[in-house]
């Protein structure tokens, strides 16, 4: 795995529920490991939310926008300490669509001759993603929009509470799709962990398990 | 039919296009932006038009001027948005001008914060125009009611002649949900002989307005408009009622606050408390015989009202009662949103426990 994992994604593929359980699988791994909420379009479910769970597991968190809670769209200078410090593993959570991604831009001097993956999160149950023409749209206009070419392919296909192996299972095949027409790798199928065995011996490709952290007010205390 | 995940905000705009929407005028403002930018990509593809005006004020008027045209016509915004759009709106009311108003409720007042709230219940039940107005409010509690209750919106407003409002806490419009879209309930509609289309020299020129010079005019507008709204709260008020059979606590919330309470009621049980909910899904007009008659159960131990406000609906639950139960509160504004721990406690201080 290379050094920067940068997470893009229409809203709703779940990038942030992928972050924050990429940074913290990094951490367990032992490595001193950063992540960076980029999500400048996007007010509610963001990562930083889950800042004392991360930090808790050793995971440095880079807040935007004012601490986050304001629709400010100002980047917290410490993102660049990602790049500097090569000693370390940075996850980049990147604002949704092609607009969100658009923050990316402003790193491309960065980013230039750094080792990084730019993971493309598809969730085959969101309407604008849900076949491989409009989910090689959606690809296309992150890609144009950040200035970065795509290096893999994340399956994370859900419906929240809703999921069900099924699912998983269209979406890999929209993944697989995907990664037929572009040459992009699948990364992994990113899956909650009740999916995690069964996806394994029913998918060729890497299975990320996940747990559930960004929870909806009403799930707090009820749905762990 | 397939169920597929949604963004709140995508489907209101969604809906609306669904429902024969084909022109929004609105201004942006967190947490409501997915609704223009949504229909500035898909209403062209339907044949319609999306316009981002100079200010909510403008929008308004450009909404009051599609309606008055006989097409059906939404905007939408947020709180201080929503403030700014209470001229138009009292002005709908008077012109007899169907639309539908999104309000997608933030932390308030003033510019407050951009996390969900729902401070603005007085805004939207009493009117925050002049003059004896009413419109309806729906308050959906989930993305699919949501989907639904828009398409229903414009079929109420063309009925009535008037504008409706659906009102939503942020929580709504930027969470995710699995939802399908299934047929809603449809309405056989007049025709909109009144709407200004152009007398193509075979009738006299539709006029509308909410001037009326003579008082007397004014005076018999106003009972015409009064017969009207009676008529909604006759045959549009809208409730669900959870668990509220034998229950010695009766929740009264809508929107985010509902969900929270319904979380709060599956706590309570594991204590053996039995909790319910009257959960209003209009707000005007106000469930409020339904709320008497679950709350006058010998069951009811206490009645709390649950609101991401400082207290705004429990007036009218308190106008329900009558004074025959007492009622708690528990609630946050500002863009805080209560645990359902934090519910159910309330619950049980309410009954002394």
């Amino acid at each position: 795995m290379r050094r920067i994992q940068i997470v893009t994604g229409h809203y709703g593929s779940g990038k942030t529920e992928y972050a924050v359980n990429l940074a913290l699988s990094l951490a367990a791994a032992g490595h001193n490991t950063t992540l960076a909420d980029l999500d400048i379009v996007n007010p509610y479910f963001r990562s930083y939310e889950q800042t004392a769970r991360l930090e808790a597991a050793g995971v440095k968190v880079i807040v935007t926008s004012c601490g986050g809670a304001a629709d400010i769209p100002a980047l917290n200078p410490a993102v660049l300490s990602i790049f500097q410090n090569d000693n370390q593993s940075g996850v980049l959570d990147i604002g949704g669509d092609p607009i969100g991604a658009r923050v990316l831009a402003r790193f491309a001097p960065q980013l230039a001759g750094q080792d990084f993956d730019l993971l493309y999160v598809l969730n085959a149950n969101r309407p604008e993603t849900n076949d491989p023409d409009k989910a090689l749209a959606y690809l296309q206009g992150i890609e144009r929009e950040c200035k970065q070419k795509a290096t893999g392919i994340v399956n994370n296909t859900h419906l929240c509470r809703e999921t069900t192996l099924d699912q998983v299972l269209k979406g890999a095949r929209l993944a697989q799709s995907l990664a037929q027409r572009t040459g992009l790798p699948i990364v992994a199928h990113a899956v909650e962990r009740r999916f995690a065995a069964q996806a394994a011996d029913l998918l060729p490709e890497a299975i990320f398990p996940m747990d559930i952290y960004m929870k909806k007010p009403w799930e707090i205390g009820i749905c762990d | 039919m397939e169920k597929e995940l949604w963004k709140g905000n995508e489907a209101i705009a969604e809906a609306a296009i669904r429902a024969g929407c084909k022109y929004f005028f609105g201004y942006p403002i967190t947490p409501q932006n997915e609704i223009p930018e949504y229909l500035s990509a898909h209403l062209p593809k339907v044949g319609g038009c999306f316009l981002q005006a100079e200010s909510e004020v403008a929008a308004i008027n450009m909404v009051y001027g599609a309606a008055g045209c006989g097409v059906r016509v939404m905007t939408s915004s947020s709180s201080p948005g929503i403030s700014l759009k209470q001229e138009g709106i009292t002005y709908m009311c008077g012109a007899e001008l169907p639309a539908v108003i999104i309000n997608m409720m933030r932390g308030g007042p003033g510019l407050g914060t951009i996390q969900p709230a729902q401070g603005d219940y007085f805004q939207a039940t009493r009117g925050g125009g002049n003059g004896d107005y009413r419109h309806l409010v729906f308050a959906p509690a989930t993305i699919q009611e949501a989907a639904d209750y828009v398409q229903i919106a414009f079929d109420v407003a063309d009925q009535y002649r008037n504008p409706v409002m659906v009102l939503a806490d942020g929580m709504i419009g930027q969470m995710m949900e699995a939802i399908e879209w299934h047929p809603v309930e449809k309405r056989v509609l007049p025709e909109k002989t009144w709407a200004t289309t152009g007398t193509k020299d075979q009738r006299k020129p539709n006029i509308i307005n909410s001037l009326y010079i003579d008082p007397n005019l004014c005076a018999d507008h106003n009972v015409h408009l009064a017969e009207k709204y009676k008529a909604m709260e006759e045959n549009e008020t809208r409730w669900e009622a959870v668990n509220t059979e034998g229950c010695q606590v009766l929740f009264v919330a809508y929107g985010t606050p509902s969900r929270i309470a319904r979380a709060a009621i599956r706590l309570l049980e594991k204590e053996g408390i039995k909790a319910g909910l009257l959960r209003p899904i209009t707000l005007w007009p106000f469930p409020g015989k339904a709320l008497k008659e679950a709350a006058m159960q010998d069951s009811v131990k206490a009645v709390v009202d649950v609101e991401l406000s400082m207290g705004q609906m429990i007036d009218d639950v308190k106008i329900a009662l009558e004074g025959c139960r007492p009622v708690s509160f528990v609630g946050k504004a500002g863009g805080v949103v209560p645990t359902p721990a934090e519910v159910a406690s309330a619950a049980k201080a309410a009954m002394g426990r």
